[in-house]
């Protein structure tokens, strides 16, 4: 069941910090196998980031991502550099706001994780969005598990703001899933 | 040590951790209560990691001026009895290599950390690399041994750290735990080992029987410790000395018994110190010989090439110095080629061909960059060296 997930953008954006909350979801909370890593530059914001997961259900040898089940890319750059390297049969899912291309394969899951982050009160959680997106549309983790882990991974001040975030992410995962995208 | 404390300090029992944080984790179990370092891209998180946890346990953390500082602060405490440890990359374990000396030669328990990156020099700090593997070996100068552990799992991390301070401790020389820059970021599924689940070794102490002879030793070969301060008195100096600890630098006698005591020290006890991995170890007609972080992607090939038919097998090697030649020498008389992938230009082949002498082929797969090797990569050159074989 080995799944690749690779998630993109740029640097300030949370991606590494979903990265890891995916990652924790699964080897702590749905007690799978998972490894997680990211590469990024000298740069603190701005550059370009990428960070990847594995899941699987025995143990993981290589841990990079070549061809990718799973991409969430949440910038033009992320998804013009990464958005072949996925299976045929993966999920891509992107943040329409800031992925706006006509290159967009049908199959694409458009899930605006910043606007509905804004709407939420913080762009800070487009990131926590995304992984609610995610769960719901490929059940790569269980909604417990990724509910376990961020509430773990954030700061407790913010534990209802990424709870909500969650929650959106979700229930937008589930209605494009429900529309039969994918 | 209090268990206790060093438990609440670590958490909870699964966590996702880092490979760097694995190493700090461990040496807090190996009981380790002092770390002096220099942050270094990518080993930082070690250091910072022990900043945290070193003052809840009631150790000490010091960060020093450099690593040349470093080292000798750790020499200094060792000596009071600490456990130690330092963390670096390649540019600060070049600054290490002299103290490093003075280590082996004053018989001295120590770890130290190297999260390679690539060089020379500053290389590429944020990238991955296994170019400091002969440097561990040769890096200081004159005649010696060093243990040196090579993980590749965030959890072999920890265990294997344990393993560096108990090594350390049972042959009191510094041993070296070496990673990489991706292995170091990485995280992975880390469960925390119960207490009775770690074995602690301590350096042999002086007994309090008899006139105390600081390098005086049994059929160990290992002397026995009375910590500065217990009242025993001890002299530590670099320079060649007697069983007394003083200085007898123009002896050829006791020069020569000297350092070859402390080689054989750690030569007689290879099946103590040697640690590795075999898969598919009796029916191969090649097998790869590969340690670290790239063993990973290995071991997934295997798998895919013997679903080709390709008959491969792997070693993987945990200790790398002192190197296992006996176990590379009967690898090589059962296969017709050796596949050797390392993240460098050419470092562990040396040892490899040597222990080899000519029984089987030797292909080497060398990358740099930064990157691991893609397991379509190693496949390739798996076919290519069955293809030749046939």
């Amino acid at each position: 069941m080995r799944q690749e997930i690779r998630i993109c953008g740029f640097g300030g954006q949370g991606v590494i910090t979903a990265s890891v909350i995916l990652g924790k979801a699964a080897a702590v909370y749905d007690n799978l196998i998972a490894c997680q890593s990211q590469s990024y530059g000298p740069e603190a914001r701005g550059g370009a980031a990428r960070a990847e997961v594995i899941i699987d259900d025995k143990p993981i040898g290589c841990p990079g991502v070549h061809v990718a089940d799973i991409l969430i890319a949440m910038s033009l750059e992320a998804f013009t550099r990464y958005g072949r390297d996925v299976k045929p049969d993966g999920t891509i899912i992107i943040d329409p706001d800031l992925v706006a291309t006509s290159d967009l394969p049908e199959r694409a899951y458009p899930i605006p994780a910043t606007r509905i982050a804004e709407n939420l009160g913080n762009t800070v959680v487009a990131n926590i969005v995304m992984l609610g997106a995610v769960t719901a549309i490929t059940g790569v983790v269980s909604e417990e598990a990724i509910h376990a882990s961020t509430v773990k991974s954030v700061p407790a001040r913010f534990k209802e703001l990424n709870e909500r975030a969650l929650a959106a992410g979700m229930a937008a995962g589930r209605e494009l899933k429900g529309l039969g995208r994918g | 040590m209090d268990r206790a404390l060093i438990r609440r300090a670590l958490g909870d029992k699964v966590q996702f951790i880092q490979g760097d944080d694995a190493c700090a984790y461990g040496a807090l179990l190996a009981g380790c209560n002092f770390f002096a370092g220099y942050p270094i891209t990518p080993a930082t998180e070690v250091a910072e990691q022990m900043s945290i946890l070193l003052p809840l346990v009631g150790g000490c953390y010091i960060q020093m001026e450099d690593e040349i500082a470093s080292m000798g602060a750790l020499v200094g405490a060792s000596w009071t009895g600490a456990k130690t440890m330092t963390s670096t990359s390649g540019p600060g374990f070049s600054l290490m290599q002299e103290n490093l000396g003075y280590a082996i030669m004053t018989e001295t328990p120590c770890v130290v950390v190297n999260v390679q990156r690539s060089g020379p020099s500053t290389g590429q700090p944020t990238m991955g690399a296994y170019g400091d593997m002969m440097q561990a070996r040769w890096g200081t100068h004159g005649d010696h041994e060093i243990i040196m552990l090579c993980p590749a799992s965030v959890q072999e991390s920890l265990d294997m750290t344990i393993v560096a301070f108990n090594l350390s401790e049972q042959f009191r020389t510094p041993v070296l735990l070496f990673i990489d820059g991706e292995l170091g970021h990485m995280r992975e599924r880390l469960v925390i080992p119960d207490d009775d689940e770690v074995e602690i070794v301590n350096r042999p102490m002086f007994n309090g029987q008899g006139k105390y002879l600081p390098f005086a030793t049994d059929a160990s070969l290992v002397p026995t410790f009375a910590p500065f301060g217990s009242g025993h008195r001890t002299y530590v100096t670099g320079l060649t000395h007697n069983e007394q600890g003083l200085p007898r630098s123009s002896s050829a006698e006791i020069h020569d018994k000297l350092i070859r005591r402390l080689a054989d020290k750690i030569n007689n006890h290879r099946d103590q110190i040697i640690r590795y991995e075999e898969f598919y170890a009796d029916d191969c007609d090649i097998a790869i010989i590969t340690y670290g972080i790239t063993a990973r992607t290995c071991r997934d090939v295997v798998e895919q090439a013997r679903s080709k038919g390709i008959k491969v097998g792997m070693l993987r090697l945990i200790t790398i110095w002192p190197f296992p030649d006996d176990l590379v020498a009967r690898w090589a008389e059962r296969v017709q080629a050796i596949l050797v992938p390392e993240m460098n230009l050419g470092q562990m082949i040396h040892p490899i061909r040597e222990a080899v002498a000519g029984r089987c082929k030797v292909a080497p797969l060398f990358r740099i960059g930064g990157e691991i090797h893609t397991p379509v990569e190693i496949l390739t050159a798996l076919e290519e060296l069955q293809c030749q074989l046939c």
